[in-house]
């Protein structure tokens, strides 16, 4: 393997990995571990443990793989290795 | 027009289209029937794989069931979007540059293998299969609530419509009518969603008006609808409906497992993943699992806030109020079974309160042919009456069945309703009996007894299986195994204790080896399938640190990884050919040159 692909490579798993601890960090860390703490702000009428248990994970999953499409293109791009 | 004549309008114009669109679609190869030629843009692919996913019992019953979990029915909402997550990260890119027809594939190349390309087969075929029975019981129950007809003709109309859309058309087909059925499904949630939130709180949008006030003309107008649910649920008896961890079965570790477990098995469902395989390239195959989840993050935010106006609404209306005073949704949804009511104290007053009211669901009293009414006009039930002070049964599913009526929307809503259930059980179902028979006829056949099959053979035999296939679906339909509702914790955990593991470390970790991958899969699913099997058929007490069957996945994976890694390490590494394979599929550049094989 050339010395490019491994560094196309490693860049993709420290992307990966960024992306996958907010990941973890919101629907386990916020809307599970931490729920009973954060329920004690209020988002309007929402508990904010809650919101993000039924919610707020929900739509930062959704940017997650948005912003994973966004910088994998550049990635790719950056290492000619694109479709 | 009344709701039976809308409904039949409704669910005959969206049958037609399916035909119509299967028609147009229709192929005549193995590329064409199994991965739609690779040639589905990723908007198109997203919806399908909303579609595809969203199955009856995303569609009828999840909202019910959160409306009585509350903040646990998190576990739901989370691990059954946050899989996507997992895909688009972790599987999605690579199988796609991989690009060959369904799961085993990869694990019988990357594993130079046809004992692994076995395993994984058998898997596929019974994790689709546990799930796919309940999709045809679901066609036909949604035929017999909303079109007054048998169950059992309805579980035979649906087998016929995807008889003819998947045969036909395999892939493509059933590609582009999920896409349709994307679009019915999701206007069907919508429009009911947005009445009920706009009748309780006076906003339009349901996931702002579940944490908005209640509106003038609704008892405790002015205060927030979490805060006056939580009021009622103390005052009634029942769990607050934002208080977390509040039972055995939900403390913290168990709300973790089963997030986790249902997330990864999300990624690991096989006839999701295939539906990567059908995009141009490894560009597309991103954004199609970002897209996926935009449209079914639509319906997933949009449930909880459905079950929290549902459970308000519920409660106002029944609870502490005299029978001969109900609505109008109550009577319609009696008929088929859906609610029901026994005075205890023979008031004739409904009391609504925590406990089974009777034992089993409603079996209605019936004299000369006709439900034997009480005292009130309620119907009599030969159920076997609880001690507990609650009673009134409420089937979870009314929550979403009866949202139009709730909502005080007119009669073609619910035509629309019925027409959206449908859609949702016949996608899913479609795209599993796919995933089904690919494996059948494409890994088990071609690949491991007659690898010399012509093109023209191997589409016969496609679709030969994936006729069988539904013809026993539906059997299972109609003569529902009893364990049926059992076994979707099956489904998921093993997805998640042996394709999940298998896959990602084919793709991330180059030196497991076959034996490694063997033993893994054999030890995840052991390992789950013995738990599952005791604590959900044998009685046996929930012995792991007292996680639940449904979060039982979690171990299984890890033990799983951990079981392949360490086999790995002391067995030879995998030749060279297949170390440059993993080497190839990390690289997007040339994914349009491996499609054929």
């Amino acid at each position: 393997m050339s010395k490019d692909r491994k560094e196309y490579w490693r860049k993709n798993l420290r992307i990966m990995a960024w992306l996958l601890a907010i990941w973890a960090f919101v629907s386990y860390g916020l809307g599970i571990i931490l729920v009973n703490p954060l329920n004690h702000i209020h988002l309007g009428g929402f508990p904010l443990g809650f919101w993000f248990a039924q919610q707020g994970s929900i739509y930062v999953f959704v940017l997650l793989i948005l912003i994973y499409c966004k910088l994998m293109r550049k990635l790719d791009r950056e290492y000619d290795v694109d479709e | 027009m009344g709701i039976l004549g809308w409904t039949y309008v409704f669910v005959g114009v969206t049958f037609a289209l399916y035909i119509y669109i299967a028609w147009r679609s229709r192929v005549s190869d193995t590329k064409g029937f199994y991965v739609a030629g690779m040639g589905v843009p990723p908007v198109a692919n997203g919806m399908a794989t909303a579609a595809d996913w969203m199955s009856a019992a995303s569609f009828i019953s999840m909202a019910g069931l959160i409306s009585f979990l509350g903040y646990p029915g998190a576990y739901y909402l989370m691990g059954w979007t946050g899989g996507y997550v997992l895909l688009a990260l972790l599987l999605a890119p690579y199988l796609r540059k991989f690009g060959k027809y369904t799961v085993p594939d990869f694990v019988g190349d990357r594993y130079y293998s046809n004992a692994a390309r076995l395993v994984a087969a058998a898997c596929t075929v019974f994790v689709s299969y546990t799930y796919v029975c309940g999709q045809m019981r679901g066609v036909g129950v949604v035929f017999s609530r909303f079109l007054e007809v048998d169950i059992n003709t309805g579980v035979i109309i649906g087998m016929c419509i995807v008889f003819i859309y998947a045969a036909l058309g395999g892939m493509k087909g059933i590609t582009w009518t999920q896409v349709c059925q994307y679009c019915v499904l999701i206007t069907a949630y919508l429009i009911p969603a947005i009445a009920i939130s706009m009748k309780i709180t006076g906003v339009p949008i349901p996931q702002i008006g579940f944490g908005s006030t209640i509106a003038a003309g609704h008892p405790d107008a002015g205060k927030y609808l979490l805060d006056t649910l939580n009021i009622i649920a103390k005052d009634l008896g029942f769990v607050q409906y934002t208080a977390t961890f509040a039972t055995v079965n939900t403390n913290m570790l168990n709300v973790l497992c089963i997030t986790f477990a249902l997330m990864v098995g999300t990624a690991g469902l096989p006839h999701v993943i295939i539906r990567f395989y059908t995009v141009p390239g490894v560009r597309q195959a991103r954004a199609s699992a970002g897209w996926a989840l935009l449209f079914i993050a639509i319906l997933y935010t949009t449930a909880p806030a459905v079950a929290a106006f549902a459970r308000y609404n519920m409660v106002n209306t029944l609870n502490d109020k005299p029978y001969i005073e109900r609505p109008q949704w109550y009577t319609n949804w009696q008929k088929p079974g859906l609610v029901a009511w026994v005075d205890k104290n023979g008031d004739g007053i409904i009391q609504y309160r925590p406990g089974a009211a009777f034992v089993g669901r409603p079996d209605f009293k019936i004299v000369d042919g006709k439900r034997a009414l009480g005292k009130y006009g309620q119907p009599l039930l030969n159920n076997k009456i609880t001690t507990n002070k609650n009673e009134l049964y409420v089937d979870r599913d009314i929550m979403v069945l009866a949202s139009p009526e709730i909502g005080g929307l007119s009669a073609w809503v619910v035509g629309l309703v019925a027409a959206g259930g449908l859609a949702a059980a016949l996608s899913t179902a479609a795209g599993l009996l796919l995933a089904v028979s690919s494996s059948i006829s494409h890994d088990f056949y071609y690949r491991i007894i007659n690898p010399q099959a012509t093109e023209k053979q191997r589409v016969l035999v496609a679709r030969i299986f994936i006729g069988l296939a539904i013809v026993l679906a539906g059997y299972f339909g109609i003569y529902p195994p009893a364990f049926v509702a059992q076994v979707v914790a099956f489904a998921f955990g093993l997805a998640a204790s042996s394709i999940f593991p298998v896959i990602l470390l084919g793709i991330f970790y180059k030196k497991t080896t076959r034996e490694g991958a063997i033993c893994g899969m054999v030890a995840g699913i052991l390992f789950t399938g013995i738990y599952i099997i005791q604590t959900k058929f044998m009685g046996v007490g929930n012995w792991f640190l007292g996680i639940t069957p449904e979060g039982i996945g979690t171990i299984g994976m890890i033990i799983n990884l951990a079981v392949t890694m360490v086999v790995s390490s002391f067995t030879k590494a995998p030749p060279e050919e297949i170390q440059e394979l993993v080497e190839s599929v990390r690289i997007p550049r040339g994914s349009g040159e491996a499609t054929d094989h």
